[in-house]
């Protein structure tokens, strides 16, 4: 009984059931399989986290993306600059530079991408620590305030994609949502 | 139940009592089962407070319902985790090691006054921490990740918690050295105490990481600290937010392991695979953090990949062993107890009327299949980024903390109370019905949330609909169904849950009495006086028919969602 000592003192004599050891044999290979297909994805996958980061200000990334949105503000036929809801829509040239930052409750701004364009995404927060949500492509981000981080995005289909945030920022934490408007 | 009864008496204090068990033929030491009594009762009464904590999340975030104001949605669910994942859990353990240290061995308590000072330290810190969340200055979810900052109460709270839990650890290996001194065993410790040891060492690991984080957080709050490193932070409180629930699994694996044992008479297959996979746990649960960090900026693949495998998935192996050996354990004996026809007789023929056994079979399937397996697909480095913080989180520690662990506590439960408090189990036809209930809800809480997961839902989140976002998102009509199909399921395991307390506690107060001679129980122990009792498990038996069939379904279970997630995230927008 597993309640009383064994009653073989000499325990680690006793034989291995055919059955156990053929089950740790398959655990263990199962195992080595599913930690090198990790690494294998690295090579064979489209989708690999980038572990690209910079340590700055919180203060010093809301610049970089204000002066980011200014440069790159849509603007309609009359010359007026696009906004939904107040905040700016910023359409990037293809392979460049964009930023999305979180802070107390959005995701701002909206960025216009465009389909099979490939992004230098950055991602950070202005306050707290957020938790980007891409949906309904269900892609889930951590967002530290003082770290930027760099990804190569490449949206691979068109239409309107909401942001939530995933991470507990405080009261208003369910009305933080943000949009990425992929086209053609 | 041999070879624990000659042991030296010549103890050192004075007012040593013990009494002998009537039904186990144990010697069991009266402070020790004291201390076990006043665990225990804490831990019922913390899960009641975090069980009803639980009913209204789950009910706030059935769309349909939404049943609390957000600013009480957020309190009370950093109560719901604080409640159930620390005091209730912490509290049951140290009860547990109490029982597989003096109990199991015959021993007395080592240092009764110290643990006694670890249980009130450890009442301190949870009452202290209840008041803290309720006062309603930190409302920082379990985690509080900083910069979020909660009052200096919260934080002080559970660093006096840890303090009074450590305290009951070194008194539980105090215990062995007692045992060992006074020769209360014979040869080498039974399984279940082995299984402790490691759940101890674990929990030392545990609370030494969660002191390292916590008290300078404290620091800070209180303003001598200027700022704590967000990702530091998540390092370091995740060894012991992630560890702490490796002292569960080694605590509810040991249950399985002790409850087979006392309900059908099994014994481990081969000690030495059992112990061998135990000895997996200590030498890598503990690197579990990096779980938590897979979506995180700033951490290399290779930091993530060893980490979050915990070193190739040797730890996994530990859980797929014992996956094994339990079910192979009870199918042997039920074979020895005469159920030898076909491929499952052992099985349908099992005690499924005795609470203790059906909890802890259904506790064993289900943390398989629901907390396993999602537990390996969520912490795979590059399939994290699609559940990452969703409700499929949640989803998976339900499957792990609630089908798990908390239904396994619940049917220790059942035998201690008889054995422990000496009282027997009043309604026991409720009592039957109380393990499906409350593991037919936790499944369904399971198995739901990770479904809304899947969907998007994002976790800790009040308000679905989005309904004052600036711009919200429509989730699909499937995430409300799920979301709704979960609060139902919470309703049922809150039933499960309040008739567990209900029959615990009147139990306690009011069951018949066992101390007399003649006395039987109501749900009875497996009688191994009458059998030949084989040397080891696996004697005897060479065919486990039943248990190869399990695990065959289990590991093709496993290979077919492992690979299906591989697909979704195949389908992803590219990143890299």
């Amino acid at each position: 009984m597993a309640l009383n000592p064994p009653s073989n003192r000499l325990w680690w004599k006793e034989p291995i059931h055919g059955i156990e050891l053929a089950w740790i044999i398959i655990a263990f290979l199962w195992g080595l399989f599913m930690f090198f297909f990790m690494i294998a994805w690295h090579f064979i996958g489209d989708q690999n986290l980038s572990t690209e980061t910079y340590r700055l200000q919180p203060e010093a990334f809301v610049e970089k993306v204000e002066a980011f949105a200014e440069e790159y503000q849509l603007m309609d036929e009359n010359g007026e600059p696009v906004e939904i809801d107040g905040v700016p829509v910023i359409s990037p040239p293809a392979g460049g530079d964009v930023y999305m930052l979180g802070r107390l409750w959005e995701w701002w701004p909206i960025l216009e991408l465009k389909k099979d364009q490939s992004y230098r995404f950055h991602l950070s927060s202005a306050d707290w620590q957020h938790g980007f949500s891409l949906q309904p492509v269900n892609i889930n981000l951590s967002v530290h305030p003082g770290l930027e981080h760099v990804l190569t995005l490449t949206p691979t289909e068109t239409g309107d994609y909401g942001i939530v945030c995933n991470e507990y920022c405080g009261i208003g934490h369910h009305n933080m949502s943000g949009l990425i408007r992929v086209i053609e | 139940m041999t070879t624990i009864d000659h042991g030296a008496i010549s103890a050192p204090v004075a007012a040593v009592q013990y009494r002998t068990c009537p039904f186990t033929g144990r010697r069991i030491e009266r402070s020790a089962e004291l201390l076990i009594r006043v665990n225990a009762v804490a831990a019922v009464l913390f899960l009641a407070l975090g069980g009803l904590f639980g009913l209204l999340v789950a009910l706030t975030r059935w769309p349909a319902v939404q049943l609390l104001p957000a600013d009480w949605f957020y309190l009370v669910l950093t109560g719901h985790g604080a409640n159930v994942l620390l005091f209730w859990i912490i509290f049951f353990e140290i009860a547990v090691l109490y029982f597989a240290s003096a109990v199991v061995l015959g021993s007395r308590l080592a240092a009764p006054k110290w643990a006694w000072l670890g249980f009130v330290l450890m009442v301190v810190g949870a009452v202290m921490a209840n008041y803290a969340v309720l006062h309603g200055d930190s409302t920082v979810m379990f985690t509080s990740y900083p910069p979020m900052m909660a009052e200096h109460w919260f934080y002080l709270s559970l660093i006096v918690f840890a303090v009074g839990a450590l305290i009951g650890v070194f008194v539980f290996f105090g215990t062995l050295v007692v045992a060992k001194n006074e020769n209360t065993y014979n040869g080498s410790v039974p399984l279940v105490t082995f299984g402790a040891i490691t759940a101890a060492i674990i929990a030392v690991f545990t609370l030494a990481a969660g002191a390292i984080i916590l008290i300078p957080t404290w620091l800070w709050s209180l303003g001598f600290i200027s700022g704590i490193d967000t990702l530091m932070y998540k390092l370091v409180w995740w060894g012991m937010g992630h560890s702490s629930q490796q002292i569960n699994v080694s605590a509810h694996v040991s249950i399985w392991y002790a409850i087979a044992a006392m309900v059908v008479g099994a014994k481990p297959l081969s000690e030495k695979v059992s112990r061998f996979a135990f000895l997996m746990y200590i030498l890598f649960l503990q690197l579990a953090s990096a779980h938590h960090l897979l979506a995180e900026p700033g951490l290399s693949s290779t930091w993530k990949i060893v980490n979050t495998s915990y070193m190739m998935y040797l730890a996994v192996m530990g859980s797929m062993i014992h996956g094994l050996t339990v079910p192979g354990a009870i199918e042997a004996a039920q074979r020895r107890n005469g159920y030898t026809r076909g491929m499952f007789e052992w099985l349908t023929k099992a005690p499924w009327g005795n609470p203790a056994f059906s909890g802890m079979f259904m506790s064993l399937v289900m943390f398989g299949f629901l907390g396993g397996i999602t537990g390996v697909i969520l912490g795979t480095e590059q399939l994290n980024v699609l559940m990452h913080n969703t409700i499929y989180v949640p989803g998976h520690f339900h499957g792990t903390v609630v089908a798990g662990t908390t239904l396994a506590f619940m049917a220790m439960t059942f035998l201690v109370v008889p054995l422990i408090f000496q009282r027997d189990i009043v309604l026991p036809t409720l009592a039957k019905w109380q393990p499906y209930l409350f593991g037919l809800g936790a499944g369904g809480i399971s198995l739901f949330m990770m479904g809304a997961g899947t969907l998007g839902v994002p976790r800790r989140h009040w308000d679905l609909a989005m309904t004052d976002a600036g711009i919200p998102y429509e989730f699909a009509p499937g995430a409300y169904l799920m979301m709704g199909l979960n609060g139902m399921s919470a309703i049922l395991a809150a039933t499960g849950g309040l008739l567990f307390i209900v029959l615990v506690v009147a139990s306690i107060f009011w069951g018949p009495k066992l101390d007399k001679p003649g006395a039987k129980l109501r749900f009875p122990l497996h009688d191994d006086g009458a059998k030949a009792v084989s040397e080891y498990g696996s004697e005897g038996t060479f065919k486990l028919p039943g248990t190869i069939m399990l695990v065959t379904i289990f590991f093709v279970s496993f290979v077919l969602y492992y690979f299906i997630n591989w697909k979704y995230l195949s389908d992803l927008w590219l990143f890299n």
